[in-house]
């Protein structure tokens, strides 16, 4: 006996983030730390929950250890419900066979049956890899006002930046007439988030079409939404007008935790209203100590700091010893930065040991030739020799 | 001897020691006044009972209780929400023998159904006035192995007389039994301190509150402990762990500010016996552009904007620009607005200080300001 549900969201979280490999070697890029106590599903999980929706279903495929643990019950995000709830859905194996998600499209297709028992109106679709604080509800409600088959939340982008997304382009009553891909020169400025919301009964019809078509990518970009505007249905945009930012590259994780110590940006992590939720670590509080140096900076719990710390993300429990220094860079949970180290424009993974006076990364200013500058990444559980040298840009993976 | 540790129920005393803390319990137990940041008293015993493999507590309260039960909720946190044993919280009133008792003995006779069909062989009992990071599992060892009615953990160090004259001083024999029992004495110098946390074997507890209750007797400590210590086997389990025992408020104070040393936080946090406690789901501390923090505990939630020195800063406290904050203790909520300064304050939830106010008090005598205040 499964109560009805009005509407069932469905998270994308099957992402290896290749792009990221340093620090997904052995989690999912859904499960990487963000802002120094979250994990990057945290916000479309809190999102989920503060907008009503307590049934969500998170598919992945990829190194699913971590995130499958992470997520357990759902009870940090309130998500532990008697009908509903989270629920983390991995491919298996059926009587017709075994298949792995074979694309976005094909891993909602597969979970046909885990969407059917809620009998829902409508299916949320959100992806794992997104920073942004988002009401859900009120997309619905426009989806509803507009009797649309689809819906796709927009974000109105600068000019320059329009051709990194997929555009959108639209009438005047905000009806999607045509999109384009990363375009050269795009006709408009409306990027899709990746937030998609369907009728239902409509998706599941194109979603059995779609897998029937040996020659279709079973994604929801290429076909599912492609298929829908050939064949005439209603799609239209939903302007949002708030913080978005896809966190799927080096860069953007690092621009998007800087984000949230960047008093010009509008994403409040402190809105009573607005929570969001993570599991917490069991840790006592941060201990700042007699010689520390801490500023426009955001730390978390089991943290010990007694060196310098500037604009900077430091997550649970780091080790900050006497003497080092850290600027504009993102500490990952357990990291240790021993004496006279400085890591500066960095991102140092999860539970890594900088050795003593080991310099990571550089200030872009000390660099001449700026194509050689960017942010440097010691991957997770690695060790760095006292002394060593890690230059910006580079990507370590192994200990040095 | 080894004890399955599934076999000892544990009783927590929330209330005990109420009246030691002043206006810190004004509209809490002792088991709920806010400790080192984030915890509440009673996190940690009741961590320690969880961490030494206690599945069944009992936690005994009076009165002022309603932090206490916002607090410990379904004690998820502490893994107590089980089917199986798990959290009891045991209110006066809370059947025909639980009335509002003023001894332990009374407190006990109104637990009783709870630890009668409670399935232990062993009880043991701890207040919520030594914060520690204590494993259970050795104590109740030797009390097995020793045969004894009842031991006591206790530590033989120096005490000052006001320590002295707030405690139970324990003469203790080379073999560890209990010869005499002086309660609150005018002493000072090298003693051998209770830390009221008892550990007995099920039938002999309830025997002995049967006894004492047909003979009018409630208090544990002066009516057991010291009338009756040459008749039973009392034992003493000499601890030396790290731990503070709150006995004032200037104890209190003590105890928080020691945690700033690096070196005692680390016996008191220990990694693989962590202290538990409610989850309120706050952002990250943020240290903004000018703020200067040095030899500070800050907790999550927390929005630096300036100067905070040698003081313990609970979750979702707001120290505005300017704002100097000195040897402080603030609670939960607290905002110190621009400008303002706070030297020797230790302030409640919620307590709001204005732009530019002044408040200084001294080492000797912490000033305490109430919840929900405005300065």
């Amino acid at each position: 006996m499964f109560n009805k549900k009005e509407c069932v969201a469905m998270l994308l979280a099957g992402g290896q983030g290749s792009r990221l490999y340093a620090l997904t070697q052995t989690v999912a890029k859904p499960a990487v730390p963000f802002g120094a106590k979250y994990r990057i599903i945290d916000f479309p999980l809190s999102n989920c929950i503060n907008s009503g929706i307590d049934t969500v279903g998170v598919l992945t495929q990829y190194q699913p250890l971590v995130l499958n643990e992470y997520i357990g019950n759902g009870q940090p995000w309130d998500l532990d419900r008697l009908h509903g709830g989270v629920h983390v859905l991995s491919p298996y194996e059926k009587a017709s066979g075994k298949d792995w998600y074979t694309g976005t499209a094909n891993a909602i297709y597969q979970n046909i049956p885990f969407i059917e028992r809620y009998d829902p109106d409508y299916v949320v679709v959100l992806s794992g890899d997104h920073i942004y604080k988002m009401d859900y509800n009120k997309m619905l409600d426009f989806h509803k006002a507009k009797n649309a088959a689809a819906t796709i939340a927009v974000l109105d982008v600068p000019k320059e930046e329009a051709s990194r997304f997929g555009i959108m382009i639209t009438d005047a009553d905000d009806n999607i007439i045509d999109f384009e891909e990363k375009p050269k020169n795009p006709r408009s400025t409306l990027a899709s988030m990746g937030i998609y919301i369907f009728d239902w009964k409509k998706l599941k019809q194109y979603l059995i079409a779609n897998e029937e078509d040996a020659n279709a990518s079973k994604d929801f970009g290429k076909n599912i939404i492609p298929d829908m505007r050939e064949a005439g249905e209603k799609l239209v945009a939903y302007r949002f007008d708030g913080y978005w930012k896809d966190v799927g590259t080096i860069d953007s994780l690092w621009e998007a935790n800087m984000d949230l110590i960047n008093p010009n940006i509008p994403i409040d992590l402190y809105d009573p209203a607005w929570k969001i939720y993570s599991r917490n670590p069991i840790l006592p509080p941060q201990s700042i100590g007699k010689n520390a140096e801490v500023q426009n900076s955001m730390v978390t719990e089991g943290c010990y700091i007694d060196g310098s710390v500037e604009f900077s993300i430091i997550s649970e429990g780091v080790t900050i010893e006497e003497g080092a220094v850290i600027y504009d860079s993102i500490l990952m949970p357990g990291a240790h930065i021993k004496k006279g180290a400085k890591v500066e424009y960095a991102i140092v993974g999860e539970d890594t040991v900088i050795g003593e006076n080991a310099q990571i990364g550089a200030r872009p200013e000390t660099i001449e030739d700026k194509d050689t500058w960017g942010v440097a990444v010691v991957g997770n559980k690695l060790n760095i020799s006292d002394g060593a040298t890690v230059a910006p840009k580079a990507i370590i993976y192994e200990d040095m | 001897m080894s004890v399955n540790m599934g076999n000892v129920l544990g009783l927590i005393f929330a209330n005990m020691h109420d009246m030691t803390v002043g206006d810190l319990t004004k509209n809490r137990t002792m088991g709920s006044v806010l400790f080192g940041g984030r915890y509440r008293l009673i996190d940690f015993p009741l961590s320690n009972m969880v961490n030494s493999g206690i599945t069944a507590v009992g936690v005994i309260t009076k009165d002022n209780y309603q932090s206490l039960l916002d607090h410990l909720g379904s004690a998820r946190e502490w893994d107590l929400a089980r089917k199986k044993g798990g959290l009891y919280i045991l209110p006066p009133f809370g059947n025909s023998n639980a009335s509002l008792y003023t001894g332990r003995i009374e407190a006990l006779n109104g637990a009783m159904s709870l630890i009668k069909h409670s399935l232990a062989d062993y009880v043991i009992m701890s207040d919520c006035d030594v914060v520690t990071n204590m494993d259970f599992r050795p104590i109740v060892e030797q009390h097995a192995a020793s045969g004894a009615d009842i031991t006591v953990v206790a530590h033989t160090g120096q005490y000052t007389n006001e320590e002295c004259r707030a405690s139970t001083i324990l003469n203790v024999d080379p073999e560890g039994k209990v010869q005499s029992v002086l309660i609150r004495p005018d002493l000072s110098g090298t003693c051998t301190a209770s830390l009221n946390i008892f550990v007995m074997k099920k039938d002999f507890l309830i025997s002995l509150i049967n006894d004492s209750i047909a003979r009018g007797k409630v208090s544990f400590e002066t009516d057991v402990f010291q009338a009756r210590c040459n008749e039973f086997s009392i034992r003493a389990y000499e601890y030396d762990n790290y731990f503070s025992k709150i006995t004032s408020i200037g104890s209190y104070f003590a105890a928080n500010m020691a945690l700033l040393e690096p070196e005692n936080a680390k016996k008191l946090y220990l990694p693989k016996r962590s202290i538990y406690t409610k989850v309120s789901d706050n952002a990250p501390a943020k240290y903004d552009l000018n703020c200067v923090v040095k030899n500070s505990l800050i907790a999550d939630g927390c929005i630096i904007e300036g100067e905070v020195e040698n003081s313990i800063v609970f979750r979702g406290v707001k120290v505005g620009k300017n704002a100097k904050v000195k040897n402080c203790i603030l609670m939960q909520g607290t905002t110190v607005s621009d400008g303002a300064e706070c030297s020797y304050l230790i302030t409640d939830k919620n307590v709001f200080v204005n732009q530019k106010r002044i408040l200084t008090s001294s080492p000797a005598y912490p000033m305490y300001v109430g919840k929900d205040a405005t300065l």
